[in-house]
Protein backbone atom coordinates (compact mmCIF):
# COMPACT_ATOMS: atom_id res chain seq x y z
CA UNK A 1 0.00 0.00 0.00
CA UNK A 2 1.51 3.41 -1.14
CA UNK A 3 1.06 5.91 1.22
CA UNK A 4 0.76 9.79 0.70
CA UNK A 5 -1.29 11.58 -2.24
CA UNK A 6 -0.10 11.31 -5.72
CA UNK A 7 2.42 13.91 -5.86
CA UNK A 8 4.58 11.62 -3.44
CA UNK A 9 4.36 8.45 -5.06
CA UNK A 10 8.38 7.24 -6.53
CA UNK A 11 8.76 3.88 -8.26
CA UNK A 12 11.29 2.86 -5.45
CA UNK A 13 10.87 -0.54 -3.99
CA UNK A 14 8.45 -1.39 -7.51
CA UNK A 15 9.48 -4.50 -9.01
CA UNK A 16 12.19 -4.17 -11.79
CA UNK A 17 10.68 -6.52 -14.10
CA UNK A 18 7.14 -8.36 -14.71
CA UNK A 19 6.10 -11.21 -16.44
CA UNK A 20 2.69 -12.36 -17.98
CA UNK A 21 1.93 -15.90 -19.09
CA UNK A 22 1.92 -16.65 -22.30
CA UNK A 23 -1.88 -17.59 -22.47
CA UNK A 24 -2.53 -14.03 -21.61
CA UNK A 25 -0.56 -12.44 -23.78
CA UNK A 26 -2.07 -14.59 -26.65
CA UNK A 27 -5.37 -13.44 -25.61
CA UNK A 28 -4.63 -9.79 -25.88
CA UNK A 29 -3.24 -10.14 -29.31
CA UNK A 30 -5.86 -12.09 -30.56
CA UNK A 31 -7.90 -9.55 -29.07
CA UNK A 32 -5.86 -6.28 -30.59
CA UNK A 33 -5.92 -7.98 -34.34
CA UNK A 34 -9.84 -8.89 -33.54
CA UNK A 35 -10.47 -5.01 -32.95
CA UNK A 36 -8.10 -3.78 -35.92
CA UNK A 37 -8.54 -1.31 -37.33
CA UNK A 38 -9.78 0.35 -34.07
CA UNK A 39 -7.81 0.50 -30.77
CA UNK A 40 -8.35 -2.85 -28.46
CA UNK A 41 -8.40 -2.03 -24.61
CA UNK A 42 -8.97 -4.77 -21.38
CA UNK A 43 -7.99 -5.24 -18.36
CA UNK A 44 -5.45 -7.84 -16.77
CA UNK A 45 -6.82 -8.64 -12.72
CA UNK A 46 -4.10 -9.63 -10.41
CA UNK A 47 -3.61 -10.87 -6.96
CA UNK A 48 -2.18 -7.77 -6.11
CA UNK A 49 -1.06 -4.69 -7.49
CA UNK A 50 2.00 -4.60 -10.32
CA UNK A 51 3.21 -2.03 -8.25
CA UNK A 52 3.70 -4.48 -4.81
CA UNK A 53 4.79 -7.59 -6.92
CA UNK A 54 1.42 -8.99 -7.39
CA UNK A 55 0.28 -11.85 -9.91
CA UNK A 56 -1.14 -11.50 -13.43
CA UNK A 57 -4.69 -13.80 -12.76
CA UNK A 58 -6.63 -13.14 -15.91
CA UNK A 59 -7.46 -10.67 -19.07
CA UNK A 60 -10.89 -9.35 -19.48
CA UNK A 61 -10.96 -7.57 -23.02
CA UNK A 62 -13.57 -4.59 -22.87
CA UNK A 63 -15.27 -2.51 -25.16
CA UNK A 64 -13.33 0.58 -26.74
CA UNK A 65 -16.59 3.26 -26.54
CA UNK A 66 -14.51 5.88 -28.87
CA UNK A 67 -14.12 2.90 -31.14
CA UNK A 68 -11.54 4.77 -33.07
CA UNK A 69 -7.87 4.32 -34.43
CA UNK A 70 -6.09 6.30 -32.30
CA UNK A 71 -8.15 6.81 -29.14
CA UNK A 72 -9.54 4.18 -26.90
CA UNK A 73 -11.92 4.84 -23.37
CA UNK A 74 -12.65 1.38 -21.91
CA UNK A 75 -16.64 1.14 -21.60
CA UNK A 76 -17.35 2.70 -18.43
CA UNK A 77 -20.15 -0.14 -17.69
CA UNK A 78 -17.48 -2.76 -18.00
CA UNK A 79 -15.06 -0.83 -15.73
CA UNK A 80 -17.97 -0.47 -13.21
CA UNK A 81 -18.22 -4.27 -13.20
CA UNK A 82 -15.04 -5.51 -13.53
CA UNK A 83 -13.17 -2.92 -10.73
CA UNK A 84 -16.50 -3.89 -8.33
CA UNK A 85 -16.35 -7.56 -8.93
CA UNK A 86 -12.48 -8.04 -8.45
CA UNK A 87 -12.59 -5.44 -5.31
CA UNK A 88 -15.41 -7.87 -3.86
CA UNK A 89 -13.12 -10.78 -3.87
CA UNK A 90 -9.89 -8.91 -3.15
CA UNK A 91 -8.27 -8.50 -6.48
CA UNK A 92 -7.00 -5.78 -7.79
CA UNK A 93 -6.37 -4.01 -11.39
CA UNK A 94 -3.11 -5.48 -12.34
CA UNK A 95 -2.78 -3.95 -15.82
CA UNK A 96 -4.60 -1.86 -18.07
CA UNK A 97 -4.04 -2.73 -21.61
CA UNK A 98 -4.31 -1.02 -25.23
CA UNK A 99 -3.21 -1.34 -28.84
CA UNK A 100 -1.83 1.14 -31.13
CA UNK A 101 -2.73 -0.10 -34.32
CA UNK A 102 0.30 1.73 -36.06
CA UNK A 103 2.34 2.91 -33.97
CA UNK A 104 5.48 2.11 -31.19
CA UNK A 105 4.18 0.24 -27.94
CA UNK A 106 4.90 3.58 -25.95
CA UNK A 107 2.53 5.46 -24.00
CA UNK A 108 1.64 8.97 -26.15
CA UNK A 109 1.13 11.95 -24.59
CA UNK A 110 -2.52 11.25 -23.89
CA UNK A 111 -2.16 8.14 -22.37
CA UNK A 112 0.38 9.97 -19.73
CA UNK A 113 -2.13 12.66 -19.20
CA UNK A 114 -5.06 10.88 -18.61
CA UNK A 115 -3.34 7.59 -16.23
CA UNK A 116 -4.91 7.21 -13.56
CA UNK A 117 -3.97 4.27 -11.75
CA UNK A 118 -0.40 4.90 -10.68
CA UNK A 119 0.14 1.20 -8.99
CA UNK A 120 -1.18 -0.80 -12.13
CA UNK A 121 0.95 -1.27 -15.13
CA UNK A 122 -0.08 0.24 -18.50
CA UNK A 123 0.59 -2.33 -21.35
CA UNK A 124 0.59 -1.39 -24.81
CA UNK A 125 0.33 -4.06 -27.72
CA UNK A 126 1.76 -2.68 -31.08
CA UNK A 127 0.45 -4.12 -34.21
CA UNK A 128 3.11 -2.51 -36.19
CA UNK A 129 5.20 -4.98 -38.42
CA UNK A 130 8.23 -3.15 -37.02
CA UNK A 131 7.42 -3.76 -33.91
CA UNK A 132 7.14 -7.23 -33.64
CA UNK A 133 8.68 -9.63 -30.76
CA UNK A 134 11.28 -11.80 -32.04
CA UNK A 135 9.02 -14.84 -32.77
CA UNK A 136 6.83 -12.36 -35.06
CA UNK A 137 4.23 -11.41 -32.86
CA UNK A 138 2.46 -8.43 -32.39
CA UNK A 139 5.09 -6.45 -29.09
CA UNK A 140 3.84 -5.81 -25.90
CA UNK A 141 5.55 -3.16 -23.73
CA UNK A 142 4.54 -2.67 -19.60
CA UNK A 143 5.23 0.81 -18.39
CA UNK A 144 4.35 2.48 -15.18
CA UNK A 145 2.53 5.66 -15.82
CA UNK A 146 3.28 7.93 -12.45
CA UNK A 147 2.57 11.89 -12.02
CA UNK A 148 1.98 12.24 -15.93
CA UNK A 149 5.71 10.17 -16.48
CA UNK A 150 6.17 6.58 -18.41
CA UNK A 151 8.63 4.72 -17.24
CA UNK A 152 9.37 1.11 -18.94
CA UNK A 153 9.50 -2.38 -17.34
CA UNK A 154 11.29 -4.91 -18.46
CA UNK A 155 8.36 -7.75 -19.38
CA UNK A 156 9.03 -11.08 -19.83
CA UNK A 157 6.11 -13.47 -21.03
CA UNK A 158 5.60 -16.97 -20.83
CA UNK B 1 -30.30 12.34 3.87
CA UNK B 2 -26.76 9.60 4.06
CA UNK B 3 -25.76 8.44 0.76
CA UNK B 4 -22.66 5.93 0.34
CA UNK B 5 -20.11 6.97 -1.51
CA UNK B 6 -17.78 3.46 -2.43
CA UNK B 7 -14.34 4.42 -3.28
CA UNK B 8 -12.36 2.33 -5.25
CA UNK B 9 -8.30 1.00 -4.15
CA UNK B 10 -6.75 2.95 -5.82
CA UNK B 11 -8.22 6.32 -4.43
CA UNK B 12 -8.11 5.15 -0.39
CA UNK B 13 -5.02 6.56 0.02
CA UNK B 14 -7.23 10.31 -0.40
CA UNK B 15 -9.59 8.79 1.99
CA UNK B 16 -7.59 7.56 4.76
CA UNK B 17 -8.18 3.48 3.48
CA UNK B 18 -11.76 4.15 4.02
CA UNK B 19 -13.87 2.17 1.51
CA UNK B 20 -17.06 3.47 1.75
CA UNK B 21 -17.15 7.10 2.75
CA UNK B 22 -21.11 8.48 3.90
CA UNK B 23 -22.23 12.11 3.07
CA UNK B 24 -24.69 13.95 2.74
CA UNK B 25 -26.50 15.57 -0.39
CA UNK B 26 -29.63 15.90 -2.18
CA UNK B 27 -27.55 15.97 -5.43
CA UNK B 28 -24.81 14.61 -6.99
CA UNK B 29 -23.16 17.76 -6.91
CA UNK B 30 -23.88 18.29 -3.46
CA UNK B 31 -22.59 14.71 -2.65
CA UNK B 32 -19.39 14.98 -4.65
CA UNK B 33 -18.56 18.39 -2.68
CA UNK B 34 -19.47 17.05 0.76
CA UNK B 35 -17.10 14.14 -0.05
CA UNK B 36 -14.35 16.47 -1.10
CA UNK B 37 -14.64 18.85 1.95
CA UNK B 38 -14.20 15.91 4.27
CA UNK B 39 -10.94 14.69 1.79
CA UNK B 40 -9.36 16.91 -0.02
CA UNK B 41 -6.52 15.29 -1.52
CA UNK B 42 -9.97 13.97 -3.80
CA UNK B 43 -11.11 16.88 -5.36
CA UNK B 44 -8.87 16.95 -8.00
CA UNK B 45 -9.22 13.83 -9.05
CA UNK B 46 -13.12 14.26 -9.52
CA UNK B 47 -13.35 18.64 -10.16
CA UNK B 48 -12.01 20.17 -13.31
CA UNK B 49 -10.74 23.74 -11.32
CA UNK B 50 -14.29 25.40 -12.79
CA UNK B 51 -16.40 22.96 -10.40
CA UNK B 52 -17.53 20.68 -13.49
CA UNK B 53 -17.10 16.99 -13.58
CA UNK B 54 -13.65 16.07 -14.39
CA UNK B 55 -13.84 14.95 -18.37
CA UNK B 56 -11.69 11.36 -16.70
CA UNK B 57 -13.38 10.38 -14.04
CA UNK B 58 -16.57 7.69 -13.86
CA UNK B 59 -19.18 8.27 -11.44
CA UNK B 60 -22.13 6.05 -11.20
CA UNK B 61 -25.33 6.27 -9.41
CA UNK B 62 -26.85 2.94 -8.56
CA UNK B 63 -24.67 1.54 -11.59
CA UNK B 64 -25.76 4.05 -14.15
CA UNK B 65 -23.39 6.09 -15.36
CA UNK B 66 -23.86 10.08 -14.77
CA UNK B 67 -23.27 11.31 -17.96
CA UNK B 68 -26.14 9.31 -19.04
CA UNK B 69 -28.61 10.92 -16.28
CA UNK B 70 -28.21 14.63 -15.42
CA UNK B 71 -24.62 14.36 -14.26
CA UNK B 72 -24.32 16.69 -11.18
CA UNK B 73 -27.77 17.54 -10.99
CA UNK B 74 -28.83 14.02 -10.87
CA UNK B 75 -31.16 13.82 -7.70
CA UNK B 76 -29.77 11.72 -4.86
CA UNK B 77 -31.87 9.55 -2.03
CA UNK B 78 -31.59 7.62 1.06
CA UNK B 79 -30.26 4.09 -0.03
CA UNK B 80 -28.15 5.02 -3.21
CA UNK B 81 -24.75 3.70 -4.19
CA UNK B 82 -22.79 6.40 -5.47
CA UNK B 83 -19.59 4.99 -7.42
CA UNK B 84 -16.22 6.66 -8.43
CA UNK B 85 -14.15 4.87 -10.60
CA UNK B 86 -10.77 6.74 -12.63
CA UNK B 87 -11.22 6.65 -16.03
CA UNK B 88 -9.35 4.01 -17.93
CA UNK B 89 -8.57 5.76 -20.86
CA UNK B 90 -5.98 7.15 -23.94
CA UNK B 91 -4.38 6.67 -27.39
CA UNK B 92 -1.88 6.83 -29.82
CA UNK B 93 -2.16 10.44 -30.18
CA UNK B 94 -3.00 14.00 -28.71
CA UNK B 95 -5.24 15.85 -28.60
CA UNK B 96 -8.33 13.55 -27.08
CA UNK B 97 -11.77 15.96 -27.97
CA UNK B 98 -14.27 15.68 -25.47
CA UNK B 99 -16.83 12.86 -25.06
Amino acid sequence: MSSGGSAQLSLAGRPASVSLPRNIADAIRAHARAEAPREACGIIIGSAAAASGGAPLRWEPTTNVLASATLYEIDPAQLLRISIAADDADEVIWGIVHSHVASPAKPSVTDTGVAGYPDALYLIVSLAQSQSAPDGEPGIRAWWIVNREATEVPLAIG
Amino acid sequence: MSISVRIPPVLRTQTGGAKIVSVDGASLGAVLTALTAAHPDLREQIFEADGTLRRWVNVYVDGADVRHLAGLETPTHDGIEVVILPAMAGGSVAPVSAR
